[in-house]
């Protein structure tokens, strides 16, 4: 469904990915793992369109979409949940679904969209009037999916869900991905949370400095001798 | 003593003329609030499309209600304009060039209307009626300006609320990325609100000239009242603006009525200093 080739991107004179390529099949979640720095939210703008490749192409769907800008790509069924969620915090909670639906083929499916994210997330069926910025924490994150699931994505996009959130919401924020995976989403996430992200993927890729050191089933991952000692810490 | 009557009426003159502002100043930070930039220029526009008015009211024949509906459309394509030709190509650089862009475009409009139409007020004659209710003079060039302002506000609130594009456009000012990771093509988003806020010059331009004539120099008399009323009411904060135009036009009027016309303006750049001081983050903005 969407595959990377040798993609090189990155910031002025900084480059943060070298020569990665990855796959995601139909119905696949795969976790991008790797320390801070690593280049996993890099990797995400560049699929969504944040930010142009330097090299490298990019095929969703057979369609080659590296270098489209951002609004065009999402067209194409990509829905990317960014790094720190990114809500617009002085609109309602309704308001910021209502913008998760603006494509005009997404804004004719807005009520049938509407109900079945109220269903998987029923608090913001409760909340649809307050802004979106006076919400916590693991509020805004589920809101931030609600949002994505209004664009009716063949994939979702996943940058660090976990990122900022008490323990406590991390746990839960793993469970309403889970959540969204039962509807069928293809999805890809990049984690730093390695140990919870490897439970909920099929297969993972551990990304170091801007480069693809390892691939494979999450189980498998996990038993790796350096995935354990690097990241698991056991 | 000054008859508590004038005082009634003065306070009526000056919501009639809040109005008026109100749309003026809602255009601006309309802009303002979405691109932040200020279109140093607003009220120019506004003063093109005044004398778009009266060369086709009083030279061409037009109706007037028809020359107003002009007046918005040009009013939306010089909007759309200033952005594309003005805006857009430096909207990434630092933004005192922002104001001095504008700013220079006001100069060149002030210029430019000067040249062509010389500095002779000109001033679209119509007979509307006037209305006296309990001893209080009400002429219809100041109430239909007055009504057809708030509607138009009314008209911008359910715009910006109900519709999706009108959601976008508060929604882009909170995040552009965002924004663009949501399907919409961020400039797309600027054009409409430039041309929201060009069209709202165009109809305050119509509802302007009913009242005041028109010369290269009209900017200068509503301008810097108008960014007044924008800053005090918070810049981009739609609310505070409205507010903040009837508060300004009520000083200027019972200023007017008790002092002098003059004093009224003064005291209204008073107040608006000394609130600078007092709350610099606008009438509505939140106590740190």
């Amino acid at each position: 469904m969407l595959e990377l080739h040798g993609i090189t991107a990155g910031y002025g004179h900084f480059t943060a990915l070298w020569d990665v390529s990855l796959r995601v099949a139909e119905g696949e979640a795969v976790a991008v793992v790797g320390p801070n720095g690593a280049g996993k939210t890099t990797l995400l703008r560049v699929i969504s369109g944040l930010i142009a490749p330097r090299a490298g192409r990019i095929t969703f769907e057979g369609a080659e979409v590296a270098g489209h800008p951002a609004y065009d790509i999402v067209a194409h069924g990509v829905a990317h949940v960014p790094e720190g969620r990114r809500l617009f915090p002085g609109l309602t909670v309704a308001d910021n679904l209502k913008m998760g639906a603006f494509l005009p083929s997404a804004r004719v499916h807005y009520r049938e969209s509407l109900e079945r994210v109220y269903t998987l997330f029923p608090v913001l069926a409760e909340r649809q009037d307050q802004r979106a910025g006076s919400m916590s924490g693991g509020e805004q994150q589920m809101l931030a999916l609600g949002r994505a699931i209004m664009s009716r994505p063949k994939i979702i996009l996943l940058d660090e869900p976990s990122l900022g959130l008490a323990p406590v919401m991390v746990l839960r924020v793993f469970d309403l991905i889970r959540r969204v995976r039962e509807e069928g989403y293809t999805i890809l996430v990049v984690e730093q949370n390695v140990r919870q992200v490897l439970k909920l993927v099929d297969r993972a890729y551990l990304l170091e400095v801007g480069r693809i050191k390892m691939e494979g089933r999450a189980d498998q991952l996990a038993e790796q001798d350096f995935v354990r000692k690097a990241y698991l810490g056991v | 003593m000054i008859d508590p009557i004038f005082l009634v009426e003065a306070a009526i003159n000056g919501i009639l003329l809040g109005g008026v502002l109100a749309l003026l100043a809602l255009g601006l930070n309309l802009i303002f609030g979405v691109l932040d930039i200020v279109w140093i220029a607003y009220v120019d526009l506004v003063m093109l499309c005044m004398y778009a008015i009266y060369f086709l009211n009083a030279v061409y024949g037009w109706p007037i209600w028809a020359a107003g509906v002009a007046s918005l459309g040009l009013g939306a394509l010089l909007g759309v304009g200033v952005h594309l030709l003005i805006i857009s190509p430096i909207l990434t650089s630092a933004p005192i060039n922002q104001l001095l862009a504008t700013g220079g475009l006001l100069f060149f409009l002030q210029s430019f209307a000067t040249f062509l139409w010389t500095t002779d007020h000109k001033t679209v004659r119509l007979s509307l009626p006037s209305y006296e209710v309990a001893g209080i003079f009400l002429p219809a060039t100041r109430i239909i300006p007055f009504a057809l302002s708030i509607l138009a506000v009314i008209a911008l609130y359910l715009f910006l609320t109900r519709t999706y594009i009108g959601t976008a456009i508060r929604a882009v000012s909170q995040d552009r990325d965002a924004m663009a990771l949501m399907g919409a093509n961020p400039q797309r988003v600027y054009i409409v609100t430039s041309a929201v806020g060009g069209a709202m010059a165009g109809l305050a331009g119509a509802l302007l000239i009913i009242q005041y004539s028109v010369h290269p120099f009209f900017g200068a008399q509503f301008g810097p009242l108008t960014f007044m009323v924008c800053v005090l009411g918070g810049l981009g904060n739609m609310v505070g603006a409205f507010i903040a135009s009837f508060i300004m036009s009520e000083i200027i009027a019972i200023g007017g009525v008790v002092i002098s016309t003059e004093m009224g303006y003064v005291i209204a750049f008073v107040v608006f200093i000394v609130m600078m001081f007092v709350r610099p983050g606008g009438i509505l903005a939140r106590r740190e």
